[in-house]
């Protein structure tokens, strides 16, 4: 759960990468570059929710 | 890279502020000691100091080639891409390089040195001498280099204003991102290789506390670091933002402002949460003041620099309690909160108060590459380094202390170490 945390993470930079390239209006550019952001939050709770669970697998 | 001459003033001022900067890293050394139990003082003060070295060593042997030159270029969609330096291999050609670029590369031994030594102190009492080396020379050989090349190099980040439009592209005067948030993300990963101390989690019940052995070394290693910090944000000011002479009091005063804010939030937070305040994190506000003013003293006003802090100030101990309590997460220094989070707050505040149109979303595509990029790259490098060279500790090791395991003799020897409750 902790690695496909990190996948999602690097998943949310490319969707900032790509909202560099395609977008060159800046309203849709920050839009598109804050779902990215989002992204990355996503997988970085997915990712912490992993060491929690390997933490409580740990303690039983 | 900048290629304006630099006056002989400016020259002089950056070379003596770099030489008072190594104070932060002594003050980083001391806050790491302090914070970690009696019985592997020793080793972690040496941990600190070897780590240095290392730093040093590979830096200089092969990751100032991928932080200067002119670059590898790659082209996408019609913009090029610099991501990676291409500067000589050895620092050869240093001493006829312009002064700018001398100074800049004794900028970034020091930043890599402050760099390796946040996860160490995040991995205290469980984190191996070898282990702790091998990971400052990884960071110095390959990752901080790139992220350094990004940001101060003339690399990608740093051109997001040429190319994109983007204010002045990614802005970090004091190495918020390329210190702090690297250093941060380090410590995320070496704490979720190696694990939480013994008895620290036990199998019934909350968390249990291990305080820090000595809160006069963390707070004197606060007062070094505001020193350190000083010289820094003002050097990264002079270096990176190319300010002027007559703005360098004005970044002077942010930082004081900034960490000023943070421990008068952190005091306050702490005093109405446990009725007195705690030493241990008022010094972790305090650092976490000083670390936000990394992205922001070169670019915000004396207020927005107190708010900078104020806000750093109140997250710290409410983060650090929640790491703790709700996420199983053991960072004996706090690193995690204060570099990693402190450093990310300066750098969306940089952002959201500069003043060039386009700055925020520069600072946010900064804030992605570190989050998406940087930390997975860095937990990758260190899960396959813990492979061939184990981050932790054996049992019977952490059980009588890193000191004896690792040096045969203990910080104070004199002292009668008590058995551990956690252990029972």
């Amino acid at each position: 759960m902790k690695y496909a945390g990190l996948l999602v993470m690097s998943a949310g930079f490319f969707l900032t990468i790509a909202a560099l390239i395609l977008f060159p209006d800046p309203n849709s550019r920050t839009v598109f570059v804050l779902c990215g952001m989002a992204v990355e939050a996503l997988g970085l709770v997915v990712a912490v929710r992993g060491h929690m669970a390997a933490r409580g697998e740990a303690r039983r | 890279m900048n290629t304006t001459p630099m006056t002989d003033t400016a020259f002089a001022l950056s070379l003596a502020l770099l030489m008072v900067a190594p104070l932060a890293i002594a003050g980083v050394a001391l806050i790491n000691t302090g914070l970690g139990r009696c019985r592997s003082a020793a080793q972690a003060l040496l941990g600190n100091l070897t780590i240095v070295a290392v730093a040093a060593i590979v830096f200089a042997l092969a990751g100032a080639t991928f932080t200067g030159g002119a670059g590898h270029i790659l082209q996408l969609a019609g913009k090029p891409w610099n991501w990676a330096g291409t500067a000589p291999w050895f620092m050869g050609g240093l001493s006829a390089a312009s002064p700018h670029a001398q100074l800049a590369l004794l900028f970034e031994f020091l930043a890599v040195a402050l760099a390796a030594q946040i996860p160490w102190g995040s991995g205290a009492d469980r984190l191996r001498l070898t282990a702790g080396c091998a990971i400052a020379a990884l960071l110095a050989a390959l990752v901080f280099p790139l992220v350094a090349h990004w940001v101060w190099g003339g690399g990608w980040l740093s051109q997001l204003g040429v190319n994109f439009g983007l204010g002045a592209g990614f802005l970090d005067g004091g190495g918020a991102a390329t210190v702090q948030v690297l250093g941060g993300v380090s410590a995320l990963a070496v704490v979720w290789i190696a694990g939480p101390r013994r008895g620290k989690f036990p199998k019934e019940g909350l968390s249990t506390a291990l305080p820090g052995h000595n809160a006069v070394y963390v707070l004197f290693g606060c007062l070094l670091a505001l020193v350190g910090w000083l010289a820094w944000n003002v050097a990264g000011a002079l270096l990176w933002l190319h300010a002027p002479l007559s703005a360098l009091p004005l970044a002077a005063v942010n930082t004081l402002l900034s960490a000023s804010g943070a421990l008068g939030a952190t005091f306050a937070v702490t005093r109405f949460r446990f009725g007195k305040p705690d030493a241990s994190l008022c010094a972790n506000g305090w650092l976490a003041g000083l670390v936000a003013s990394s992205a922001c003293a070169g670019v915000v006003l004396p207020i927005q620099s107190l708010f900078v802090g104020v806000v750093a100030g109140i997250v710290t101990p409410l983060l650090v309690e929640l790491l703790e309590l709700a996420l199983s997460i053991d960072d004996p220094s706090g690193a995690i909160t204060v570099h990693f989070v402190g450093g990310l707050w300066g750098l969306l505040a940089a952002g959201f108060f500069a003043a060039q149109p386009g700055q925020l979303v520069a600072q946010l595509v900064g804030i992605s590459t570190l989050l998406g990029l940087v930390l997975p790259l860095v937990y990758l490098l260190f899960w396959l380094l813990n492979r061939f060279v184990p981050f932790r500790v054996d049992a019977d090791g952490e059980r009588i202390g890193m000191d004896l395991h690792e040096l045969g003799g203990g910080a104070y020897p004199e002292f009668v170490i008590h058995r551990d409750e956690s252990y029972r």
